[in-house]
């Protein structure tokens, strides 16, 4: 039985995209486990926690194609249609980008040289800090929907954007300071590795390049 | 005198009592949901409440601010004179039988296949149709319809508005502070103080000469006062109970304020039942009262007779049945598909709803509850106050207007065909 005031309401995009957000930071968490398997050459183990990035990273396109197929021009919305098809875009990077780098690194078994590998997990830990900071972000949609995109609670997401500005920035100084090591082992390696291990931290960096377009498509959202 | 009234006069008020009834049957089956549905999906209210609320409110609206809609429908459509129901004042009668019947089935057709239809709508159509067709163009009162007409568009857009008002100030005073909870707690009862004083207002400045009392407009606004801050203590007193719980909703800070607003929500869903019972009940009890007018004056038609209490309690009695047979379910299922609604934002659009429609009451204008809702609920949309709205209900709405006419129309030209060749 449908009623004109019942029909009014349609399905509200910011649970789902706040779920599509949850899950593309999974894909990042588990790359820490993939990462962790790769340092001891554990390929059987990194292989199991590679799938399970890909699953999650189907489930990340299925709830996105959902999102996109349940927002119809007709739907009014508090915020702009396009602003929130750009950050479910810009979130189902992230998911990608993580998939990247896990299905980069078991094709080629790549090794990292111990003398980085202490390096290299900080670096990784420095773009999760930034992919959860963008979860925090998100998971304040809701109480955002509640004030209407106003006030105080725009206030307290733009202070978290900021936070996450400056996490990116972080891992920008360490991306710099981990290549000038690679640089000096250079030398000592084969050529081709080296080139790929420049494309692995240039795609971990990535992650929290992301994040933070996250944060800013955010923004876009809020700004009047 | 018509010789067709007094042979037939008992017969006539039977079936108009019998078709009034189940046209405030109808009303209470699948109306009064949307008018109750608000509260009980914000889960301000369960649906026992909501029906106990419904069943006094309802009554309480059409006794005490329900008269100007029903002489309207009553007598202010169509012209006596330019109809000739003073030569034969059957026809009327005729013509009221078979608006009650063509709405009322019209109605049955439209909720079964979920169509947006209006109660107020479908009689309007009915007895123009009849008028038009049966009788003479000339007969209406085309000005009247006008302006009815005109009132349907004008007041969802007039309660958008008034709802986008009150859900900014909500913003304003609550949402967006640092403390939302703290200012929720004191500007909450000021909030119900308005429900309480705008309600009684309208209510008493448009006059309570027919239940015995007349009060000047300053004895209104001291009365209005009075039942505001009633209401207001009362409401304090429901707030008393409720505490911030820091735990609540992990994800969600906002649990604690709708709370407070849920107690609010009461007081909105009483005057949103009071608004209903005063505009609505009219379509059901309008017509009848024509007939029962003729019928009683043996022919004569008296458009200045007064509306007996029967009536009124036949048309409360058959809302409360519909409610209680069907209108339930109805509110039910209403109820669980607008959780988006929560409490601060339910209460703007029915207040917003519930102040346009008694005054379209008080200045006897016939209005659709359920589309002054919606035009509300937009109004809380416009505000960013909702996640998403399917603007496509605004176009079914629409079209069913210009359906709904016509088609209203139709049935009851049927109806009076028939009944004139039966009974003429």
């Amino acid at each position: 039985m449908s009623t004109p005031l019942s029909a009014l309401f349609g399905r509200s995009p910011i649970r789902p995209i706040q779920e599509h957000m949850a899950i593309a930071h999974h894909c990042v968490e588990l790359l820490g486990q993939f990462l962790e398997a790769s340092f001891v050459r554990d390929w059987d183990k990194a292989l199991a926690v590679q799938q399970e990035i890909q699953r999650q990273e189907n489930l990340a396109d299925d709830l996105k194609s959902n999102v996109r197929t349940n927002l119809p021009k007709s739907l009014f919305l508090p915020v702009s249609r396009t602003d929130l098809l750009e950050l479910l875009h810009t979130q189902d990077k992230l998911a990608n980008r993580a998939k990247d780098v896990a299905g980069l690194m078991l094709g080629r078994r790549m090794e990292v040289p111990d003398s980085l590998v202490e390096e290299v997990r900080e670096y990784y830990k420095e773009s999760l800090m930034a992919s959860t900071q963008a979860l925090k972000v998100i998971n304040e949609l809701d109480e955002l929907l509640e004030t209407g995109f106003r006030g105080k609670e725009v206030e307290l997401v733009e202070s978290l954007i900021n936070e996450l500005d400056d996490l990116e920035h972080q891992t920008d100084v360490s991306q710099v300071k981990l290549r000038a090591k690679l640089f000096a082992l250079e030398g000592t390696l084969p050529a081709v590795n080296v080139m790929f291990l420049y494309k692995v931290i240039d795609q971990i960096g990535g992650l929290a390049d992301v994040s933070e377009s996250v944060g800013a498509r955010l923004l876009l959202l809020i700004a009047r | 005198m018509s010789d067709i009234i007094s042979q037939y006069g008992t017969i006539f008020l039977i079936m108009a009592c019998a078709f009034g009834f189940f046209m405030a049957w109808g009303v209470g089956a699948n109306d009064v949901a949307n008018a109750m549905g608000t509260s009980v999906g914000a889960k301000a209210i369960t649906i026992k409440q909501a029906i106990f609320i419904a069943m006094i409110f309802e009554f309480a609206g059409a006794y005490l601010a329900g008269g100007e809609v029903t002489s309207t429908i009553r007598s202010g459509i169509i012209d006596i004179d330019k109809a000739g129901f003073a030569d034969s004042p059957e026809l009327l009668v005729y013509g009221m039988l078979s608006s009650l019947l063509a709405a009322g089935i019209w109605l049955l057709i439209a909720s079964h296949n979920g169509w947006p239809v209006s109660t107020t709508h479908s009689i309007i159509g009915a007895i123009v149709g009849f008028a038009v067709v049966g009788i003479s163009p000339d007969a209406v009162v085309w000005s009247q319809v006008g302006s009815i007409v005109a009132s349907w568009v004008v007041s969802p857009v007039c309660s958008g508005i008034i709802a986008f008002f009150i859900f900014r100030s909500v913003q304003k005073l609550v949402l967006d502070t640092s403390d939302p909870f703290r200012n929720a707690k004191k500007y909450v009862p000021f909030y119900i103080f308005l429900v309480g004083f705008i309600i009684a207002m309208v209510t008493l400045v448009k006059g309570l000469r027919h239940v015995g009392l007349d009060f000047s407009f300053t004895q209104s606004f001291l009365i209005a006062t009075g039942v505001g801050i009633i209401a207001m203590v009362l409401g304090a007193w429901l707030l008393r109970a409720i505490k911030e719980d820091p735990g609540a909703g992990n994800n969600f800070h906002f649990d604690s304020v709708e709370k407070v607003f849920g107690v609010l929500m009461i007081f909105t869903a009483c005057s949103m039942a009071f608004a209903h019972g005063s505009n609505d009940v009219a379509n059901a009890i309008g017509p009848l009262a024509a007939v029962n007018g003729v019928v009683n004056s043996g022919g004569e038609f008296a458009s200045q007779s007064g509306l007996p209490l029967w009536i009124l309690l036949l048309g409360g009695g058959g809302i409360v049945a519909g409610l209680a047979m069907w209108g339930y379910k109805v509110i039910a299922t209403i109820g669980r598909n607008i959780t988006e609604l929560t409490p601060s934002r339910g209460f703007a659009a029915e207040l917003a709803a519930a102040t346009t429609v008694v005054v379209a009451s008080g200045t006897g204008i016939p209005v659709s509850t359920t589309h002054t809702l919606v035009g509300a609920v937009l109004g809380v949309g416009l505000a960013r106050g909702i996640g998403a709205l399917n603007l496509n209900v605004v176009s079914r709405i629409f079209l069913s207007w210009v359906v709904t006419l016509p088609v209203g129309a139709a049935i009851s030209i049927v109806f009076f065909l028939l009944f004139k060749a039966i009974f003429s």
